[in-house]
C-alpha cells in the first residue's frame, strides 16, 4: 500500500491516473449508448494491433503528430504558446507541393531540398510570430489563430491556382516521384521484390498495404535532438530561462527579443517538417483543397501536453494518441460506437493532465485516511487494555 | 446606400456570436483565469441551444439553457484552475476537445444518430418577419441576440467599472493576493467569472444555432471561439475594446462577401484570407502592444508569495 503512495507521487503517475480516468469513463459512455464494453475494447485493441498493416499505420498517423507535439512542447517550455502549429504545418505542406512539383532532380537532392524547404517554410511562419511578439509585443495568440486560417486559404489558392491544379480533382499536382520518401518504393513493386514479399507476408503487410516511410524515424531523431537542446545545451538554459522569467533572464543578459523569434522559428520549423514529410512519404503526395483544419497542429497541443511538454515524452505520447484514433475508426466500423466517444476520452486525459497535483493529492488522501485510521487502531487498543 | 446597408447587415450577423464569445473571455481573464475554452463553450451552447429548440419549440428557453449548459462546461475548467491550480492553457484546449465529441454524441442520441439536428425555432427579429421584406433594408432587420450582445456588452462594462464587484474581480485578476488580505475570497470570484464565461460563450453558440443557422451542425461553431479570443487580446481586455475587434473582423467578413459577389477579378481564396490578413495588419498599424491581466492564467494559491 505505501508501495502505492509513493508511486503517486511520482510525475508519470499523474499522466497514468490521467488515462485511467479517460478510459473508464469512455467505458462507461459506450455502457450508456448499449453497446458491449469488452467488444469494444477487444475491437480497439485488434484495431491497432490485429495485424501488420493496422501497426504500421498507427506508426505513419503518429508522425506529424509527434513532430507538432515536439514543436508544441519545445515552444511551451520556453514560455510561448504555439497555438499556430496548425498553419506552420501546412505552409510545411504547400512549399513542399511546390518545390517538389518544380523542381526534379536525383532523389539523394530532391528529398533533402523538398523536406528542408517545407521545414524551412514553417519556419519562416513562425519566426514572423515571434518577431511580431518580440518586437511589437503582440501576442502570440492572436497572429498564431490568424496565420492558421491564412494559411488554410493559401493553401486552397495553391490547390486551385492554375499552375498547380490537377485537372478534375481538389488536389494540386502531385510531386515528383524523386521527392518520395517511402521505404523501397520502387523495389516493393518490382518483380524481384513482389516475389520476396510473397513469401515473406508479415513484411509484404508492412510496405505493400502502407505508404511505410522514414518520417517517423526523423521524427523520434528530432524529438531526442530538440530534448538535448533544452536540456544539454547553453541555448536550451537561455530559452527555457527566458520562458521561466522573462526580466530575470534580460538581467542576465539574455537577449528575450531574440529567443523568443529564435524559439517561434524553431517551432515553426518542426511543424513545417512534419507537413513536408507527410507530403513526401503518403498519398497523395500533394495538396488538397481544405474545408476545415486538418488538425494536426491542435492534436500536436495533446500530444505534448499528454506528454507533459517532454519532448521524448511525446514518442509514446503520439503513439498513444494515433493509436486511439485508428483503433477508434476500427470500433466505429466493426461494433459501431460512435468515435466522438474516442475524442471525449482524448479530451478528458488531457484535461487531467493539466492538474499534474491530483495524484499527489490522492496520495495525500490515502496517507491522511491510513493514519486516522492507525490512531483508531490505537486508541481501540489502548480501550481494550484499560 | 444599398452596398452599405448590406456590409452593416452582414458586419453585425457576423459579429453577434463573436461579441458573445469576446465577452465571456473578457469576464473570465480579467479575473484571472485564461479561456482557451470559449471554442469549446460555444460549441456546448450551441448543441444545447439546437436540441432544448428543437424539442420545447421556444427559442428564449433554448437561449437560456444554452447559456446554462455553457456555464456547466465551464465548470471544470473553474475546478481544475481555480481549486487545483492547474495549468489553464492546457485545461482550455482539453475543454475544447471534450465540447465537440459531447455535442455530437448528444445529437447522436437526440436525433437518431444523425451528426446534425433538424431545423428548429429561430430567435424572432427585432422588427418582425415581415418588415421591409424583399429590400435591401431587411439585412438590417437583424435577430435579437444581437441587440442582447449589446445589451450584455454595456452591462459588462457597467458591472466591470462601476460596481464594487467589478472592482473586486478586476483586483482578483491583477494581484490575487492583495485582494486576499482586503478579505475578497479570490476563489469564489474565479469561480463565478469563470461560469459566467460560460453562460456567455453558450448564448453565443445558441447565436448561431438559432440566430442565424436555425439547425446544428459539426461546422456550426469552426474557429468563432478562438476568433473571439484573439479579439478579447485585440481589445485589450476590456469589454467595448472586445466588441470593436469582433466588430472589425464582422466588417472585413462582410466586405470579403460583397467583393466576392462582384465583378472584381480577385480569387475566392484570397478574398477569404482579407478578415485574418487585415486583423494582423490593424494590430501591427494601430493597436501593438497589448498587456494581459497581471494575474492572468496564474494559479493563485493562499498563502503563496
Amino acid at each position: 500500500m505505501s508501495g502505492l503512495v509513493k508511486f503517486l507521487r511520482r510525475p508519470i503517475a499523474s499522466t497514468l491516473v490521467a488515462v485511467l480516468v479517460g478510459l473508464l469513463i469512455a467505458i462507461l459512455l459506450v455502457l450508456v449508448t448499449g453497446y458491449d464494453p469488452l467488444q469494444t475494447v477487444a475491437t480497439l485493441v485488434h484495431g491497432v494491433f490485429g495485424s501488420p498493416k493496422y501497426i504500421t499505420n498507427v506508426i505513419i498517423k503518429a508522425t506529424p503528430i509527434l513532430l507538432t507535439g515536439v514543436a508544441v512542447s519545445f515552444a511551451f517550455r520556453t514560455g510561448l504558446f504555439n497555438i499556430g502549429a496548425e498553419g506552420q504545418y501546412i505552409l510545411g505542406t504547400i512549399v513542399a507541393t511546390i518545390v517538389g512539383v518544380s523542381v526534379n532532380l536525383p532523389a539523394v537532392l530532391q528529398i533533402p531540398l523538398v523536406v528542408l524547404s517545407g521545414a524551412l517554410g514553417g519556419a519562416l511562419l513562425g519566426a514572423l510570430i515571434g518577431f511580431l511578439k518580440a518586437r511589437l509585443g503582440i501576442h502570440e495568440v492572436i497572429t498564431s489563430i490568424m496565420t492558421n486560417w491564412i494559411m488554410l486559404y493559401l493553401c486552397n489558392f495553391v490547390v486551385s491556382s492554375e499552375a498547380f491544379h490537377n485537372p478534375n480533382s481538389n488536389t494540386a499536382y502531385p510531386i515528383n516521384p524523386s521527392g518520395y520518401t517511402m521505404i523501397l518504393p520502387q523495389w516493393k513493386v518490382s518483380d524481384e521484390g513482389i516475389e520476396y514479399l510473397l513469401q515473406h507476408p508479415w513484411l509484404r503487410d508492412v510496405l505493400l498495404k502502407t505508404d511505410l516511410n522514414v518520417g517517423f524515424l526523423v521524427a523520434v531523431f528530432v524529438a531526442i535532438v530538440v530534448g538535448i537542446l533544452l536540456k544539454r545545451t547553453k541555448l536550451g538554459y537561455q530559452l527555457r530561462a527566458v520562458g521561466l522569467n522573462k526580466d530575470a533572464a534580460r538581467f542576465s543578459g539574455i537577449a528575450v527579443e531574440r529567443s523568443v523569434v529564435l524559439c517561434m522559428l524553431i517551432s515553426g520549423g518542426i511543424c513545417g517538417l512534419a507537413g513536408a514529410l507527410n507530403i513526401t512519404g503518403i498519398n497523395p503526395h500533394t495538396l488538397s483543397t481544405l474545408v476545415a483544419q486538418e488538425g494536426y497542429g491542435f492534436n500536436g497541443l495533446s500530444v505534448a501536453f499528454i506528454a507533459g511538454c517532454s519532448t521524448v515524452g511525446c514518442i509514446p505520447s503520439s503513439l498513444f494518441f494515433s493509436a486511439l484514433m485508428y483503433g477508434g475508426m476500427t470500433v466505429q466500423q466493426v461494433v459501431g460506437v460512435p468515435s466522438e466517444i474516442i475524442n471525449i476520452m482524448i479530451g478528458i486525459i488531457v484535461f487531467f493532465t493539466a492538474i499534474p497535483s491530483m495524484a499527489p493529492w490522492i496520495a495525500d488522501a490515502i496517507e491522511r485516511r491510513r493514519s486516522r485510521e492507525n490512531k483508531n487502531l490505537a486508541q481501540e487498543t489502548k480501550g481494550e487494555e484499560a | 446606400m444599398q452596398t452599405v446597408i448590406l456590409l452593416l447587415g452582414i458586419t453585425l450577423m457576423y459579429a453577434t456570436p463573436l461579441v458573445f464569445g469576446a465577452l465571456g473571455g473578457v469576464v473570465s481573464e480579467r479575473a484571472g483565469v485564461t479561456n482557451i475554452g470559449i471554442e469549446g463553450m460555444m460549441v456546448i451552447g450551441a448543441i444545447s441551444a439546437a436540441v432544448t429548440g428543437y424539442f420545447t419549440q421556444n427559442p428564449w428557453i433554448a437561449f437560456i439553457v444554452a447559456g446554462l449548459f455553457g456555464a456547466l462546461m465551464a465548470l471544470p475548467h473553474a475546478i481544475a484552475s481555480v481549486s487545483f491550480a492547474a495549468d489553464q492553457t492546457v485545461s482550455g484546449v482539453a475543454i475544447n476537445l471534450l465540447a465537440p465529441g459531447i455535442a455530437l454524441f448528444a445529437c447522436r442520441r437526440f436525433f437518431d444518430g444523425a451528426a446534425m439536428s433538424p431545423m428548429v425555432v429561430k430567435l424572432p427579429r427585432i422588427l418582425g418577419e415581415e418588415w421591409m421584406k424583399g429590400t435591401s433594408w431587411a439585412n438590417l432587420n437583424v435577430n435579437v441576440s444581437t441587440v442582447i450582445a449589446i445589451l450584455l456588452a454595456i452591462l459588462v462594462w457597467f458591472v466591470m467599472y462601476k460596481t464594487k464587484w467589478g472592482l473586486r474581480m478586476r483586483a482578483v485578476g491583477e494581484h490575487p493576493a492583495a485582494a486576499d488580505t482586503l478579505g475578497i475570497n479570490v476563489y469564489k470570484t474565479r469561480y463565478i467569472c469563470v461560469l459566467i464565461s460560460g453562460m456567455l460563450a453558450g448564448f453565443g453558440g445558441a447565436s448561431v444555432t438559432i440566430g442565424i443557422i436555425s439547425r446544428f451542425t459539426q461546422t456550426a461553431i469552426a474557429g468563432q471561439g478562438f476568433i473571439a479570443l484573439a479579439a478579447v487580446i485585440f481589445g485589450k481586455w476590456t469589454p467595448f475594446g472586445a466588441c470593436g475587434a469582433c466588430a472589425l473582423f464582422g466588417a472585413t467578413q462582410a466586405l470579403a462577401i460583397i467583393l466576392g459577389g462582384g465583378e472584381l477579378p480577385i480569387p475566392s481564396t484570397v478574398l477569404s484570407m482579407l478578415p485574418y490578413v487585415m486583423t494582423i495588419v490593424v494590430l501591427v498599424l494601430f493597436v501593438g502592444k497589448s498587456v494581459a491581466p497581471k494575474a492572468d492564467g496564474v494559479p493563485y494559491i493562499k498563502g503563496s508569495r
